[in-house]
């Protein structure tokens, strides 16, 4: 019984885990098919390789750094490449607060990457204001009032795993998002 | 002025803007550049794209509050940034913190000043062409962060120091850990030159670049590694001793090179200081109590108060005016940073548009403490 | 030099000016109109030589705007602060030290920035941390803002 459990886990997890890829190989004696979803696998492939756009304003940008390097290694997700010009990059994580001086120049990158683009407001500044919420005036409070957020991660600054966490969700996001298909209304 | 706007002068100098998102600027920085041919003839400052009202947020602060927001201004000196503003109520106070504080203070900002020049490092082969010196420093800066979060409870704005003392005490492993610290980076620290001080073509892309004079450096304020790679004696832990550190034997690193290589081997061998600093504190934390005895809302007696300390970029003063009221009436803070890049236009007069990297690579810049 | 030297010598150079030894530092308070001529022979003296100018900033009392520059002697190692009172705080102006210490443009952009004191003979006064078309001086006490959000 313990050991069906501990398979059925396995399998479970295997269907759960899309790292796999999302598709039927079949082996035939001339090089085999596959018969997957055209919305499947492109997704599979768009959410394996997200090029951040390099825009680190305070804090945050030196944990941003942490995940990027040998012990925390964002690459494992494919996440490495980052690009210092928005026309290559699909995702901004948005890292630090956004003042009011820099919120046109947030708006501008943004328009300026290529669609499909995603956006991860990392750190309590970029939710809210965060410890810039009360008595200032030069503060954007959220980043949010600028340009649509997919993943908010709190902390002050969030932790590299928590970076990593929120990169995960996001493949998630995209993994289930329509391509072809019509989306659920 | 639009952003990106470039244009070419009635004298023939093309303009061009870089930043405010720039990966060499390190944050939000935007430079607007003169250029005849690729000669920079003029370079103009533009800042406040991390503006955060600091100062106006610090006037509705408690004494106690407006500490830790100084984290997030050079949040790669967080510690040192906490302790001068701990100083400066302490001093209008006029209480001193306990010698057990004392002692974790400093070893606690030595290690700070450690991790901040190892970003520096690994920026500065990052901005000149190299990916692997980012990964060599950010083993030992890891290192550092594991140390820092086991007991303060935070990696990077740690908000550790209160006025009277350190917020609790050290973990049981601390001092075990740091010794492990800094017997890994002295075990590595060859790996260092190895790969970058001794690389020829980044030794070229830094000599005779961005000379400052000693006279220069004095008059734009310059302090810290900067000021210290043309001569200038500035380091306020000798010339302003606070914390305990006239006890301790250091060197104040000088160099009479001016240019963006000495700067880095000033920023080298203070590394090593800073080792040194901590050996001599590990063994020896005073016992005693972690904090002094503060009440519990803090009110300064009418005055002004300045205190200043060593961050990893040079002196930090805090400007605290008191009326009498549980919050400061003005509090300002001379930023390092900001004098800094005030020579930077003066650095960069003469020199190439690719050596404009190299100096801010040199001069290490953090916006947020140049913006507040 | 020591205080009671600095006060004596600023003194003579100056009968307008009181003192204010409460602080760590000897403290010199003058009228804004001879801010210049002071920090001129404040630098340029041998005995004083104060070459560093290593914090300038401005309070606002409502009733005046007070501007302090910490002054420092590289070679004497004495220290003195300078307070020039401003009071008109409709129309605040003062001399620029920018030519005497060349760290005070940037501090005075700032200063002109966040407290909109105009210093006269400055090569190039901007809003530095603001944007240019920013209503008001924030550092002011009597500064509001819609979107600011009090505690």
């Amino acid at each position: 019984m313990e050991e069906g459990g501990i398979e059925m886990d396995i399998k479970n997890d295997a269907t759960k885990n899309k790292l796999v890829f999302p598709g039927q190989v079949h082996e035939t004696p001339d090089g085999g098919f596959l018969v997957t979803k055209l919305d499947d696998v492109i997704n599979w492939a768009r959410s394996n390789s997200l090029w951040p756009l390099i825009f680190g304003t305070s804090c945050c940008a030196i944990e941003m750094m942490s995940a990027a390097d040998a012990k925390y290694d964002w690459s494992r997700f494919g996440f490495e490449v980052a690009r210092a010009t928005p026309r290559q990059a699909d995702l901004i994580i948005v890292s630090g607060t956004i003042v009011m001086k820099m919120a046109p120049v947030l708006k501008r990158l943004y328009d300026q990457m290529p669609d499909p683009k995603y956006v991860i407001a990392m750190g309590a500044c970029t939710i809210s204001g965060g410890p810039f919420f009360y008595n200032t005036y030069s503060v954007v409070k959220g980043v949010d009032h600028i340009i649509p957020v997919d993943v908010y991660i709190p902390g002050c600054p969030p932790r590299p795993e928590a970076l990593l966490h929120s990169m995960i969700t996001l493949q998630e996001k995209i993994k289930h998002e329509p391509y072809f298909r019509k989306a659920k209304k | 002025m639009l952003l990106g706007e470039d244009y070419i002068t009635e004298e023939g100098e093309f303009v061009i803007n870089m930043g405010p998102q720039h990966p060499a600027t390190h944050g939000v920085l935007h430079m607007k550049i003169w250029l005849d041919g690729e000669t920079i003839k003029k370079v103009e400052p533009h800042l406040g794209y991390i503006h955060r009202s600091i100062e106006k947020m610090s006037e509705s602060l408690s004494y106690r509050q407006f500490v830790f927001v100084t984290s997030r201004m050079d949040y790669l000196s967080a510690h040192i940034n906490n302790q001068a503003c701990a100083l400066a109520v302490e001093k209008g106070l006029q209480i001193e913190a306990t010698p057990r504080a004392q002692a974790i203070r400093v070893i606690m900002a030595e290690l700070t000043r450690l991790a901040s020049h190892q970003l520096w490092w690994a920026c500065a082969g990052l901005d000149l062409g190299g990916v692997t010196p980012f990964f060599y420093a950010f083993r030992e800066r890891e290192a550092i962060n594991d140390v820092m979060e086991e007991t303060c409870g935070a990696r990077l704005t740690q908000n550790y120091m209160v006025p009277g003392g350190v917020m609790n005490d050290i973990h049981p492993n601390f001092q075990k850990r740091v010794k492990d610290v800094l017997k890994q980076i002295k075990d590595n620290f060859h790996e260092y030159d190895e790969i970058l001080t001794g690389n020829v073509i980044f030794q070229n892309r830094l000599k005779d670049v961005g000379y400052i004079s000693k006279e220069d450096a004095v008059s734009y304020g310059c302090t810290g590694p900067t000021a210290r790679a043309s001569g200038v004696s500035c380091d306020i832990r000798k010339l302003f001793p606070y914390d305990g550190y006239d006890k301790l034997q250091f060197e104040e690193i000088l160099s009479t090179g001016g240019d963006s290589w000495a700067r880095y081997q000033v920023r080298m061998a203070e590394m090593l200081q800073s080792v040194h600093i901590i050996e001599q504190l590990i063994d020896n934390i005073p016992e005693g109590d972690f904090a002094a005895k503060t009440k519990v809302v803090i009110k300064l007696p009418k005055g002004d108060f300045y205190q200043r300390v060593e961050t990893a970029r040079g002196e930090l003063g805090v400007y605290l005016v008191s009326d009498g009221a549980a919050v400061p009436y003005r509090c300002h803070y001379r930023s390092p940073n900001f004098a800094n890049l005030s020579a930077i236009p003066r650095m960069a007069k003469g020199a190439k548009i690719g050596d404009l990297v190299a100096i801010m690579a040199t001069v290490d810049l953090v916006i947020p403490d140049i913006d507040r | 030099m020591t205080n009671e030297e600095l006060k004596y010598n600023i003194t003579e150079l100056l009968p307008a000016a009181f003192y204010d030894e409460a602080s760590e530092f000897l403290t010199v308070i003058i009228p804004s109109e001879a801010l210049l001529p002071l920090m001129k022979e404040l630098r340029s003296k041998k005995e004083f030589d104060f070459d560093y100018l290593f914090c300038l900033t401005c309070v606002d009392w409502k009733d005046h705007l007070m501007m302090v520059y910490h002054l420092l002697s590289k070679t004497h190692n004495h220290t003195i602060v300078v307070k020039a009172k401003i009071t008109d705080t409709v129309n605040p102006q003062i001399e620029s030290v920018n030519g005497i210490w060349k760290t005070a443009e940037l501090n005075e952009d700032e200063v002109f920035d966040l407290f909109g004191v105009k210093f006269l003979n400055h090569p190039n006064l901007r809003r530095l941390f603001l944007e240019d078309d920013w209503a008001g001086y924030p550092l002011r006490k009597n500064y509001t803002d819609e979107h600011m959000i009090k505690l």
